[in-house]
């Protein structure tokens, strides 16, 4: 595999919300080279045969029926918010839009 | 304790007393704790008494403390989960193991200390400094559970809860001299455990006997219809295996790959003494070999940072946590950014920058995909070796306790300590650590590790039960009256 | 249609347009399931609550909670997709979208990506056109589940608008309620029809839905909604252009207009030599024009993986074949058989379908009332009264009310100008149709001896008419019968008091 490159960890970092400064991105890129050296090993074994293994157990169709519970109380909803208006949660103006 | 409790010799109150005075006097040192809950605890001990003054029926364990680590949803307690990102956080509910925990009559003392999100082998990882290991205050307790497992070395708890992604159960337990198990996935509800990774994360009991671990066990454990992953059978009765006391005829397996290269003399001299004491007491040893071991660390290591990638988005600062940055000017996505990079410690953005790119587009199959195909294998391992054995043993950790400091910079050393400990995380399987004495060469605890299959968390607990009574028959005390801290108390 | 778009010079219009290009479309519809808790959490569902009084940890997000899935959205997703002809997947998997946005609670959606629970199905479709109706197949692609977002407000700035706005207030009641995505395969060779096309796909897309019960289907509250995309590549060229993703188009006549726009915008850009770019647009009510949005070149990377909080869903045979058996009547297999029942002239079918009457008069005439005089009351003064008042002409009186009027008007008991007093006293509230009667004394005047005092009165007021009628100008009596009406309060069978009139001038 490539090496990392800085912005390569820039590209990640982005994606993954995290504000990263050069000196972190360098030390990063380097630390991620190591890692995915190690790891890539895991493509020695991984034939194409083998089926991947998401849950460890092999349980399915686990529903539960359509009933209402009762919810938090906003009180309860808002209690962790950094910031709070009128019941909602109050957060810096939204960029980009749906 | 529990018996004294039940025959009225000592109540719940002064037993919590007790310890949150032995807490005042040695946490200082050790720095297991995160939070005490002094009131609730004593309230919750007061109700205990007042129950059985009264001759109401109570469980085994009532009145009993516990240390809860910090990764656990409890209502109203701060839960930090050992970050940054979340101080000051209280829960608006508890998690099933904390509601069971509490229906049961225990006395959660308060929130241990942990890797951050539970990410690390040595607690070191903690946004609120390092846990000590009582047995030499220079070297980790493990981790991530180091906090809960330093309390039960230190007699801070006679009981604690951990969980375990990797190892941060058994780890822990072994460098301690602690006993931890890790149930089968599925097992105990994980609703409420603040997910690390959540196809490998399990919360189980710590202890300070095999016997302590299978009473808090069936409490905490059975079937939960707010964690769909949790299994809907009965538990498997792992009190009543731990008394048997008894393993004539089981066979034992033993990897070939978890000993040898990296292993420390003096732990696999003191895992062979554990193997001899088992075939003493009538049971059979058999080698066993799981090739895909090899592969494991490295398989582990993709999916549990893709997993936490996902896990950990959610702390963004917009409805609980900290906020960084809020200036009125900046938009909702920098504030996210700056409080993602002020919350989070460099191995939790380690782990999450390794797994968004395991997880991205054109690399998915290289790196998630072969790990996750790894794992099948790991488990066909599993099923050939236990074909051939009813449990399967190692040591738990390569090494013992190693220096405060010694490996934080060297994230792949680091990620070594798990080596023995993964492959039952990865398998969904149950693990059990118990200590099997010290290390001649430094004299700190080794762990015995002991893997069963899937829902026969029994057998790993007779096993369990059966080695740690002939040790302690050999030994004569329990290994924990060796920790120097007890000196001090 | 060519005045939708301002037009300097060699722009083209939209026959202009569809003359040289060849539209492709592609729909993704994402429809709100009508359970009465959440995807994944057992909060109410329920629309227009107080602001995040219906949220727990799990829809929150909040850190240790864990979803459960609804068991009636899955039947809910598996009866859409047999209704559109979907092959059901033995099995079939969650997956995790992962995004950041705040008014994700989780920064990530809980989806299905390349394993959904039904694929491969089609929706036959007609449309109207000069040369008589055209049928179509639009080919399903998958249907699958996942969960909505909350809902943001966006507080200061100038405009309101998300750019200008100072900051912004959540509310996460809406997040994790259950949606279900619809998406077609490219939908090609329509030609010139691809806006009617896409339209009536959308609307009988919305017809099943609703017949299945699974959803409100409004899409003026945003229960049912559609993305359109639109590409166009140069007529017999075989190739296929880059595409333009329409978001949240909200009416039956959006989606069709929302194409138009993009045909028309596209094939001005080819015809300057422009590029298309492969982006978001958001359809502008007002213009029949789209705005750009986000551009899809630096698409995210959602990285999609297995949710691992949730397990496999792998209905057997067994369940679908039950769930199968609950399916309704398709609904244009039901409007074919109602029309040919009623025997209903095309346009009044039409009409029917469109004014939504179709299931309201069914229920009058299953009441006993006469197929005809159903449809013309409700089509008739029904709807003019609900025109009136602005309102659903279903939310002004009942099928049982409308059946008895109309019962009564079979029975020879009302009169038509009587009824359409009692339907507006039931209208306005003044009880059920007899009370109504009862209250009002709305009785037609059956007795001959009345109305023959009522005739002799008449022709005693107006001797000269009498006179004329009886020398054989029979249109004449319209005079004396009017009297006769207005002397009994309108209560007299009209035809009645004509019968008694001219037999006793010797007509």
């Amino acid at each position: 595999m490539a090496a990392i490159s800085r912005d390569d960890v820039a590209h990640l970092a982005k994606l993954a919300r995290i504000s990263m400064n050069d000196s972190e991105l360098d030390h990063l890129a380097e630390e991620m080279d190591l890692i995915l050296g190690a790891v890539a090993r895991v493509q020695e074994v991984a034939g194409r045969d083998v089926p991947p293994t998401s849950h460890p157990i092999p349980v399915k169709n686990v529903v539960r029926e359509d009933l209402v519970r009762p919810s938090l109380t906003p009180q309860e909803a808002l209690s962790g918010a950094p910031a709070q208006s009128e019941d909602r949660f109050k957060v810096p103006q939204i960029l980009g839009e749906e | 304790m529990a018996t004294a409790l039940a025959a009225g010799e000592l109540s719940s109150v002064d037993l919590t007393q007790l310890h949150f005075d032995q807490i005042e006097k040695v946490d200082g040192a050790v720095h297991a704790f995160l939070y005490l809950d002094k009131e609730g605890a004593l309230a919750q001990a007061r109700t205990v008494d007042a129950k059985r003054a009264k001759g109401e029926a109570l469980g085994p364990l009532a009145g009993v403390p516990l240390a809860l680590k910090d990764v656990l949803a409890q209502k109203g307690i701060p839960t930090t989960c050992g970050s940054k990102m979340l101080e000051g956080w209280r829960p608006p509910y508890d998690a099933t193991v904390v509601t069971k925990l509490k229906e049961a009559g225990i006395v959660i003392l308060g929130k241990t200390n942990m890797d951050e999100f539970a990410m690390g082998s040595s607690t070191e990882n903690s946004a609120y400094g390092p846990t000590h290991n009582p047995w030499d205050l220079t070297r980790i307790p493990g981790g991530s559970g180091g906090g809960s497992a330093a309390s039960l070395a230190a007699f801070e708890a006679p009981l604690a809860i951990g969980t375990d992604t990797g190892g941060s159960i058994r780890q822990p337990a072994a460098v301690t001299g602690t006993v931890g198990v890790k149930p089968t996935y599925g097992g105990v509800s994980r609703y409420g455990l603040i997910a690390f990774s959540s196809s490998l994360d399990q919360a189980g009991p710590c202890a300070r006997t095999v016997l302590d671990a299978a009473l808090l066990h069936e409490i905490i454990a059975g079937h939960d219809e707010r964690d769909s992953t949790s299994i809907n059978a009965p538990v498997p009765q792992v009190v009543k295996a731990a008394k048997k006391l008894d393993v004539k005829g089981m066979k034992i397996g033993v990897v070939k790959e978890l000993q040898g290269d990296g292993f420390q003399s003096g732990v696999l001299s003191r895992f062979h003494e554990g193997l001899d004491a088992l075939v003493s007491a009538g049971a059979e040893l058999v080698e066993v070999s799981c090739p895909t071991f090899d592969y494991a660390l490295a398989a582990y290591y993709l999916i549990a940072p893709s997993e936490c990638s996902s896990n950990l988005a959610r702390f963004d600062s917009m409805r609980y946590g900290i906020r960084v940055g809020d200036d009125g000017q900046r938009s909702a996505e920098e504030v996210m950014k700056l409080t993602r990079h002020a919350g989070f410690g460099a191995e939790v953005k380690r782990r999450i920058i390794l797994g968004t790119y395991a997880l991205s587009s054109g690399y998915y199959d290289a790196y998630y995909g072969s790990a996750q195909k790894v794992r099948t294998l790991l488990m066909r391992d599993f099923s050939a070796a236990f074909a051939l054995a009813d449990v399967l043993v190692s040591p738990t950790t390569p090494t013992t306790a190693f220096k405060i400091g010694e490996q934080v910079d060297d994230p792949l050393a680091m990620y070594l300590n798990d080596i023995a400990t993964i492959p039952v995380n990865m398998a969904g399987i149950g693990g059990m650590s118990l200590p099997c004495g010290l290390a001649e060469e430094d004299g700190l605890p080794v762990g015995f590790q002991i893997m069963s299959p899937a829902m026969r968390d029994d057998l790993m607990y007779q096993v369990g039960g059966t080695l740690e009574a002939a040790l302690l028959a050999k030994w004569g005390a329990p290994i924990l009256d060796k920790t120097p801290v007890l000196a001090a108390r | 249609m060519s005045q939708m778009v301002p037009m300097p010079l060699n722009y083209l219009n939209y026959d202009e347009a569809v003359a040289k290009y060849e539209p492709t479309l592609g729909l993704e519809v994402h429809v709100e399931l009508n359970t009465k808790s959440k995807m994944f959490c057992s909060c109410s569902t329920e629309f227009g609550g107080e602001p995040n009084t219906q949220t727990c940890p799990v829809c929150l997000g909040l850190p240790g909670a864990l979803p459960v899935v609804n068991g009636k959205a899955i039947e809910s997703t598996i009866l859409i997709g047999l209704a559109l002809n979907c092959s059901i997947a033995p099995f079939s998997r969650f997956a995790r979208k992962n995004y950041f946005y705040p008014d994700m609670p989780k920064n990530f959606q809980t989806s299905q990506y390349d394993e959904p629970i039904c694929v491969n199905g089609y929706l036959d479709i007609e449309i109207a056109t000069e040369e008589g109706p055209k049928q179509f197949r639009v080919e399903i692609e998958r249907v699958h589940m996942e969960e909505d977002t909350g809902k943001s407000l966006h507080v200061g700035g100038a405009t309101g608008r998300i750019h200008g706005a100072e900051y912004s207030l959540l509310d996460y009641n809406r997040a994790g309620i259950p949606l279900v995505e619809i998406v077609t395969k490219i939908v090609g060779g329509t030609g010139k029809y691809a806006p009617q096309v896409a339209r009536a796909y959308v609307s009988e897309l919305r017809d099943i839905l609703r017949s299945l019960g699974v959803s409100d289907v409004k899409m003026e509250q945003g229960s049912m909604r559609c993305d359109v995309n639109v590409s166009l590549s140069p007529l017999d060229s075989g190739t296929l252009g880059t595409r333009s993703e329409t978001k949240n188009v909200n009416s039956l006549r959006s989606v069709e207009r929302a194409v138009i726009g993009e045909v028309i915008r596209q094939s001005n850009r080819l015809e300057a030599g422009e590029r298309i770019v492969q982006e978001t647009r958001h359809f502008l009510e007002e213009s029949g024009q789209t705005r750009p949005g986000r551009s899809k070149e630096q698409a995210e990377d959602y990285r999609y993986f297995p949710e691992p909080d949730l397990v496999p869903v792998a209905p057997d045979s067994g369940w679908i074949e039950a769930l199968r058996a609950t399916l309704p009547e398709r609904p244009s297999a039901r409007r074919a058989r109602l029309k040919a029942e009623w025997s209903v002239p095309d346009k009044e079918m039409t009409s029917l379908i469109n004014a939504g009457l179709l299931d309201v008069v069914q229920e009058t005439i299953e009441l006993g009332a006469e197929p005809i005089r159903a449809r013309s009351w409700w089509l008739g003064e029904i709807s003019r009264l609900a025109n009136e008042r602005d309102v659903d002409p279903t939310t002004l009186i009942t099928p049982t009310q409308v059946a008895e009027v109309i019962s009564l008007i079979q029975n020879g008991d009302l009169t038509d100008n009587l009824a359409r007093q009692v339907v507006e006293g039931v209208i306005a509230g003044a009880g059920r149709p007899s009370e109504v009667i009862a209250q009002r004394g709305l009785k037609v005047v059956s007795d001959d001896a009345a109305l023959m005092l009522a005739i002799e009165a008449a022709i005693a007021a107006q001797p000269e008419t009498a006179e004329r009628i009886r020398g054989g100008n029979i249109p004449a009596a319209g005079a004396l019968i009017g009297a006769v009406m207005k002397a009994t309060g309108g209560q007299a069978d009209a035809a009645k008091v004509r019968e008694l009139l001219l037999k006793h001038l010797g007509q």
